[in-house]
C-alpha cells in the first residue's frame, strides 16, 4: 500500500484522479519553494526518508527499517493501521469530488451567458467612438477661434504686473523718505531699500531708474548719516547701540569703521561705569597717608554687586552683540574685542583691588566672601564669552583678596595675643590688697591659653568660609590646594605659632637688657609654661584641627611638620625658663652683691643676728618657689641624708690654722695646702652656674640658688674681712644652708657653694677666728 | 692674684708682671719670662710690701717702671692706693738667670711716687698713656677720673686734671682703658652696667653706653687696629663688641662663659683673637674674624678657636 502511495506522489502529477495526497501537495510545492524559509527548514532538518508524511519519504528505506526493527506483531498492526488510513483517504477524496462537480456546472452556465452579452456591447461601443470624434472636432474649432483673444489677455496681465512693480519702484523713494524720517521706522526703510536695491542696480542704465536709485541712495545716505550721529550719542544704551550698528551694517557701511565706532562707544560707556565705581573709592592717597582714609560709604558686597551688574553686565552684553554683529566681517577680527575687553577688565580689577584694599578692618568675612563669590560668578560668565578677558587676573584677584584677609587675621591674632599678654601683665602688676590673693598664675595661664586658642579657632572658622562648598571660587585649584596648605596652614596657623614662640623668646632675648621695660619674671614663667604646653599638646591639636578643616592635598606644597613647630616651642620655652632663672637669680644676686659691697666688713661688730638681707633672700626664694610651683611640676630631688641640714659648718675652722701655711710664697713651698685645695677644686665636679634648667620646680630653684650663691662667693672674695666679718659670713652662710637646701635638687650644690663662700671668707680674713658652731646655730635658730 | 700685665715697653721678650694678693704675708710682684722657643717659664720675684695688689700696669716707655693699685689695711680700714714703682735695673729685662730658690734673693721695688688719693677714694686702676713717653697716667678712684703728670723722671706726680661722675647713688668706676687711637685722647671707663667714653683733653664724656651689660661691667679693651671698636665683658656672662660711633646696639655678643667674665683682651697684633677669663674657671680664646681688621677669610684657621682649657685663672 505504501509503495503505491509513494510512486503516485513522486512520479505522476497529472494522474490526479488516483491519489489524494499528491493533489494536496502539488499547489504547496511552488509555494513552499517561494517561501524559502520553510524549504530551507526542510532542507535543514535532516531528510528523514522514514517519515511517511515527509517530502523525502522513501518506501524502500521505510520498509527495510520497519522490517528490520519491528517484531511481527507490530508489523501486522502497522499494516492494519495503514490499510485503515488509506481507506479513509479514499472516501474523503470522493466526497470532495462530488461537492466540486456542482460548482463546475454552474460555472459553465455562467460563461455561456456572458458570451451573449458581449456581443451587444460591442455595437454600443462603436456608437460611442463616433460621438467622441464629433465632439473633438467641434472643440478644436472653438479653441482655434478663442486662441487669439486668450493670448492678448495673458499679455495684458503680464504688462499689468510689470506696471505694478514699476509703480512700487517709483514709490520707493517716497516710502523711504517716510520711514527714514527722524522718529519713524528706519528698520522698515532698510527692508524696503534692501528689496528695491537689487532691481535698481540691475536697471540703473535706464535714466528713470537711475534717478530713482540716486534718490533712494541719497535718502539712505541721509539715514546712515543720522544713524552715525546717533551712534556718537552717548546716551545710547547697549541695545539701541546694537540696533543702530546693525542697521548701519545693512546699509553696507564699512564694517571696519563701524567696529571701531562700536568699540569706542562701548568703551566710553564702560568707562563711564568704571568712573562711577571709581567715584565711590576715596582718591588714591599717596602711600603713607593711606591710614587716615575714611571708611567707604558702601560695603564691599554692595560695591561688587554694582560693579558686576553695571560693568560686567554691560561688557557681556556688548561683547555678545559685537560677536553677533561682526561675526561675518573679516576686518573685525577677534583680537580687537579681546584686547578691548582685557584693557577694561584690567581697569575694573584695578578698581576692585583698590576697593578690597580698603577693607582694612576685619569686618564681616562672610560679606567679603559673598562679594568675592559674586564677582567670581559674574566674571566666569564674562569669561565664557571672552576667554581672553583675564581669567587668571580675576582668579588671582580673588586669591589675593583671600590671602590678604588671611594675613589680616594673622595680624589680628597677633594683636589679640599681645592684648592678652597686656592683660596678663596688668593682672600681674596690679597691686594686690594684702590678704587677698589676685588671680593665680595657673588661672592666668588657663585664661591666656584658652582665649588664644578660642580666637584661633574662630579665625579658622572665618577663614573656612573661603572654602565653603557653596562658594563658586572655592573650586578653583588654588583654593583647594595652595590656599589650604600655604595660606591657611602655613600663612596663618604655623606663622602664628611661630610668631608666638618668637614673641615669647623676644621677652627673653631682647628688651630685658636694653631699653624697653623688662618683662616681669612671672610673665616669663607664664610664657615658658605656655610654650611648653604648646609643645606638648596645643601645636599638634591646632595642626590637626587645621588639617581637618582644610584638608591638605596629597601633592600639595611641603608644609611645616608638627614636630618642627613643637621643637620651636620647646626652644622658646627653654629660653624663657633659662631667662626666668637668670632674671630671678640676678635679682637675688644683685641684692647679695650690694649687701656685700656696701658693708664695712673690717669694722663690723660681733654678729648677733642673721643679716636682714639673708632673710630677705630666703623670703624671695620661697616666693619664687611658690610661684614656680604654681606652674611647674615638682621634679626629682637627689636623695639625701636626713640630717643634712645639721651638717657641721666647719670645713675651714679645723684646717685653716695659720700655722699650716708655708711661711711665704717662695718657690720653696709650692705645694702649700691652699694651693692643693685649689687644685682639688679644679678637678672636682664643676658647677655650671648659668646652665640650662629643666622644666620642673626643683631645677629652676636650683638654678636660681646657684646663681645667687656664686655671686655671694665672688663678692666675698673681693672684700677684706675682719674677724667679725668672717663670723657674720659664717652665720649668714649657715642660715642660708638651713633654709635653702630644701629648694635645691642636690643639696650638695648648696653645701659646696656655701663651703666655698666660707672658705673664701676665711681666706680673705685678716684675723680668721671662726665662731663656735653651736653659737652659729643658736643665732640662726633665733633669727 | 688678680693683677697681671704685660711689660708693655719690652718689645722682644714675652714678659708679664703678676701681683700677688695676700692679707697676711708680704705681697710680691712676679716677673714671668716666657721663652717661647724653648717653652720655658722663668720667674723673678720682687717684694711689694705695702699691701695686696689689685691692679698692675706698666709704663709704655720705660721697662722698669710700673704702677700698682694696692690695698692698705690700717686698723679696721681698707684703703686702695696707687703708686708708681721702679724695679731694679738688672730685672728690667730679666736677662739674668733666675737665682735658685732662695727667699733671700728677693729684691724690693723702689717707690717713685704715690698717687695721692686721700681726697678721691679707692683707686680701681691705673692706666698709662698707651703711645706716650710714660709721663701721663690716668687713675680711676671711686667716681673720679684723675689725670696725672709724672715729673722729675716720675719722682713726682702732679694732678693735672680730673673729672667726677655725678649721679644718684654711689657711682664707682670698676675699670677703664686708654684708647691707643685718636692721639691717645680717649679713655673708656666702666661703672656698674654703663660704659663711658671720655676725652682726656676736656675731661668730658663723649659717649655713653647705658646698660652695656645686664649686670656689672668688669672689663674693657680697645681693638688695637680698629679705632672705634671696643670689647666689654661683665657679670651677665657675655662679651660684647661695640662700635663707639653707634652705641645703641652691640656689634656682636658672645655668650660662651657660664659665669661672670672678669677680663677681656685683644691680641695686640691679631685683633681677631680675643681672650676672656671668667669665674666659671675657663679662659676662652675666640677668633672673631668678621669684626676684626683682618680681611675676612684671610686667616688660615678661621675656625673659632675655643680653647677651653680648664685653667683656673685666678688661683690664690
Amino acid at each position: 500500500m505504501a509503495e503505491v502511495e509513494g510512486t503516485g506522489a513522486a512520479g505522476s502529477p497529472e494522474a490526479g484522479t488516483g491519489t489524494t495526497s499528491s493533489g494536496w501537495r502539488r499547489p504547496h510545492g511552488p509555494l513552499q519553494r517561494y517561501y524559502g524559509p520553510t524549504a530551507a527548514e526542510a532542507a535543514e532538518a535532516a531528510p528523514d526518508p522514514t517519515d511517511i508524511d515527509g517530502p523525502h519519504f522513501d518506501p524502500e528505506v521505510f520498509l527495510a527499517k520497519v522490517r528490520s526493527e519491528c517484531p511481527l506483531g507490530q508489523l501486522l498492526a502497522r499494516e492494519a493501521a495503514l490499510g485503515r488510513e488509506i481507506r479513509a483517504l479514499d472516501s474523503d477524496m470522493q466526497t470532495l469530488l462530488y461537492e466540486n462537480y456542482n460548482k463546475f456546472i454552474s460555472a459553465t452556465d455562467t460563461i455561456r451567458k456572458m458570451k451573449v452579452d458581449f456581443r451587444r456591447m460591442e455595437a454600443e461601443m462603436d456608437d460611442l467612438a463616433a460621438n467622441m470624434s464629433a465632439i473633438s472636432t467641434s472643440s478644436a474649432r472653438v479653441s482655434a477661434a478663442l486662441q487669439d483673444r486668450h493670448r492678448r489677455g495673458a499679455q495684458l496681465a503680464g504688462v499689468q504686473a510689470l506696471l505694478r512693480k514699476l509703480q512700487s519702484l517709483v514709490e520707493v523713494p517716497g516710502r523711504l523718505r517716510r520711514w527714514a524720517a527722524p522718529g519713524a521706522d528706519p528698520a522698515r526703510a532698510l527692508r524696503c531699500h534692501a528689496r528695491a536695491r537689487a532691481v535698481l542696480r540691475h536697471y540703473r542704465h535706464l535714466p528713470s531708474f537711475r534717478a530713482i536709485e540716486d534718490e533712494s541712495h541719497a535718502i539712505m545716505a541721509e539715514l546712515a548719516r543720522r544713524l552715525r550721529a546717533r551712534l556718537r550719542d552717548d546716551t545710547l544704551d547697549p541695545k539701541e547701540l546694537t540696533e543702530c550698528v546693525e542697521m548701519l551694517l545693512q546699509l553696507e557701511e564699512p564694517p571696519e569703521e563701524l567696529c571701531q565706532e562700536f568699540l569706542s562707544h562701548a568703551g566710553a560707556r564702560l568707562e563711564a561705569e568704571l568712573a562711577a565705581l571709581e567715584a565711590e573709592l576715596p582718591p588714591a592717597a599717596p602711600p603713607g597717608a593711606a591710614a587716615a582714609t575714611p571708611p567707604p560709604a558702601s560695603d564691599i558686597l554692595d560695591f561688587v554687586d554694582r560693579g558686576s551688574s553695571a560693568f560686567v553686565g554691560t561688557l557681556c552684553l556688548l561683547a555678545a552683540s559685537y560677536r553677533s554683529l561682526f561675526a561675518a566681517c573679516p576686518g573685525a577680527g577677534d583680537g580687537r574685542l579681546e584686547a578691548f575687553a582685557a584693557a577694561l577688565t584690567a581697569r575694573y580689577f584695578g578698581l576692585l583691588e583698590r576697593r578690597l584694599a580698603l577693607e582694612r578692618g576685619l569686618g564681616d568675612t562672610s560679606l567679603l566672601v559673598r562679594a568675592l563669590d559674586r564677582f567670581h560668578r559674574r566674571l566666569r560668565a564674562l569669561l565664557e564669552l571672552l576667554p581672553a578677558a583675564g581669567a587668571e587676573a580675576g582668579a588671582a584677584l580673588v586669591a589675593r583678596a583671600a590671602r590678604e584677609r588671611v594675613d589680616r587675621y594673622l595680624r589680628a591674632l597677633q594683636t589679640f595675643f599681645l592684648g592678652c599678654l597686656g592683660d596678663v601683665r596688668q593682672a600681674l602688676a596690679a597691686p594686690r590688697p594684702p590678704g587677698k590673693e589676685g588671680p593665680g598664675l595657673p588661672d592666668l595661664l588657663a585664661t591666656l591659653a584658652s582665649s588664644v586658642l578660642g580666637q584661633l579657632k574662630a579665625v579658622l572658622a572665618y577663614v573656612q568660609l573661603f572654602t565653603a562648598k557653596d562658594v563658586a571660587f572655592a573650586s578653583l585649584p588654588y583654593f583647594k590646594g595652595e590656599f589650604c596648605a600655604e595660606a591657611v596652614r602655613e600663612g596663618l596657623v604655623v606663622a602664628f605659632v611661630r610668631w608666638l614662640c618668637r614673641t615669647a623668646r623676644g621677652f627673653a632675648d631682647g628688651p630685658a637688657e636694653r631699653g624697653a621695660p623688662a618683662a616681669p619674671p612671672a610673665l616669663l614663667l607664664l610664657l615658658a609654661r605656655l610654650c611648653l604646653d604648646y609643645e606638648a599638646t596645643t601645636v599638634s591639636y591646632i595642626l590637626t584641627l587645621t588639617d581637618e578643616q582644610f584638608p591638605p592635598q596629597d601633592a600639595g606644597p611641603a608644609v611645616t611638620p608638627g614636630p618642627a613647630l613643637c621643637a620651636e616651642a620647646r626652644g622658646a620655652a627653654q629660653r624663657l625658663l633659662d631667662h626666668y632663672v637668670q632674671v630671678q637669680g640676678a635679682a637675688v644676686a644683685q641684692m647679695l652683691r650690694k649687701s656685700v659691697e656696701t658693708r664695712d666688713w673690717l669694722g663690723t661688730v660681733e654678729p648677733r643676728n642673721v643679716r636682714a638681707v639673708m632673710k630677705r633672700v630666703v623670703e624671695d626664694i620661697t616666693a619664687i618657689d611658690v610661684q614656680v610651683g604654681q606652674l611647674l611640676e615638682e621634679g626629682v630631688r637627689r636623695a639625701q641624708s636626713s640630717d643634712s641640714s645639721r651638717r657641721a659648718f666647719s670645713v675651714y675652722s679645723s684646717s685653716r690654722a695659720p700655722g699650716r701655711y708655708a711661711p711665704s710664697y717662695t718657690p720653696s713651698a709650692p705645694m702649700d695646702t691652699h694651693l692643693l685645695s685649689n687644685i682639688q677644686k679644679l678637678f672636682s665636679e664643676r658647677i655650671d652656674i648659668f646652665s640650662p634648667v629643666e622644666f620642673n620646680k626643683v631645677s629652676v630653684l636650683t638654678g636660681i640658688i646657684k646663681i645667687s650663691l656664686k655671686t655671694l662667693l665672688e663678692c666675698v672674695r673681693l672684700r677684706t674681712l675682719g674677724r667679725f666679718g668672717l663670723q657674720q659670713v659664717q652665720v649668714d652662710g649657715h642660715y642660708l644652708q638651713l633654709y635653702l637646701w630644701r629648694f635645691a635638687a642636690d643639696e650638695r650644690v648648696v653645701q659646696g657653694l656655701l663651703d666655698e663662700v666660707a672658705a673664701s671668707a676665711a681666706h680673705r680674713c685678716l684675723d680668721p677666728v671662726p665662731m663656735e658652731h653651736s653659737v652659729v646655730e643658736l643665732i640662726c635658730e633665733r633669727g | 692674684a688678680r693683677a697681671l700685665t704685660p711689660q708693655t715697653a719690652e718689645t722682644d721678650a714675652i714678659r708679664f708682671l703678676v701681683g700677688t694678693q695676700s692679707l697676711r704675708y708680704d705681697n710680691q710682684i712676679h716677673i714671668i719670662d716666657f721663652d717661647d722657643e724653648n717653652n720655658i717659664i722663668n720667674k723673678n720675684v720682687l717684694l711689694h710690701q705695702v699691701g695686696e695688689i689689685w691692679h698692675i700696669s706698666t709704663s709704655p716707655a720705660d721697662k722698669g717702671v710700673l704702677a700698682t693699685c694696692y690695698n692698705k689695711t690700717s686698723d679696721s680700714k681698707v684703703m686702695t692706693c696707687a703708686a708708681v714703682w721702679r724695679m731694679p735695673k738688672e730685672l728690667e729685662s730679666g736677662s739674668h738667670e733666675s737665682p735658685d730658690d732662695s727667699s733671700s734673693n728677693t729684691q724690693t721695688l723702689e717707690l717713685l711716687c704715690h698717687l695721692d688719693n686721700t681726697a678721691h677714694g679707692n683707686m680701681a686702676c691705673v692706666m698709662w698713656e698707651p703711645m706716650g713717653d710714660g709721663k701721663k697716667i690716668v687713675s680711676l678712684a671711686d667716681n673720679n677720673i684723675l689725670l696725672w703728670d709724672l715729673q722729675e723722671s716720675s719722682a713726682k706726680a702732679v694732678l693735672s686734671s680730673s673729672a667726677a661722675l655725678e649721679g644718684k647713688g654711689q657711682l664707682k668706676f670698676t675699670s677703664g682703658r686708654w684708647s691707643p687711637h685718636h692721639n691717645c685722647t680717649q679713655i673708656a671707663t666702666a661703672n656698674d652696667t654703663t660704659v663711658r667714653g671720655w676725652d682726656t683733653r676736656s675731661m668730658r664724656q663723649i659717649y655713653c653706653i647705658e646698660n652695656a651689660h645686664g649686670q656689672l661691667v668688669r672689663d674693657l679693651d680697645f681693638n688695637p687696629n680698629k679705632q672705634y671698636y671696643l670689647a666689654s665683658c661683665g657679670d651677665d656672662c657675655k662679651v660684647k663688641f661695640w662700635d663707639t660711633r653707634n652705641v645703641t646696639e652691640p656689634v656682636k655678643t658672645l655668650e660662651e662663659h657660664s659665669h661672670w667674665v672678669w677680663n677681656v683682651r685683644y691680641n695686640h697684633s691679631h685683633d681677631q683673637l680675643i681672650l676672656t677669663g671668667s669665674s666659671d674657671s675657663r679662659v676662652i680664646l675666640s677668633n672673631m674674624v668678621s669684626i676684626s681688621s683682618e680681611p675676612f677669610g684671610h686667616m688660615v684657621d678661621d675656625d673659632e678657636l675655643s680653647d677651653q682649657e680648664d685653667q683656673h685663672q685666678e688661683e690664690k
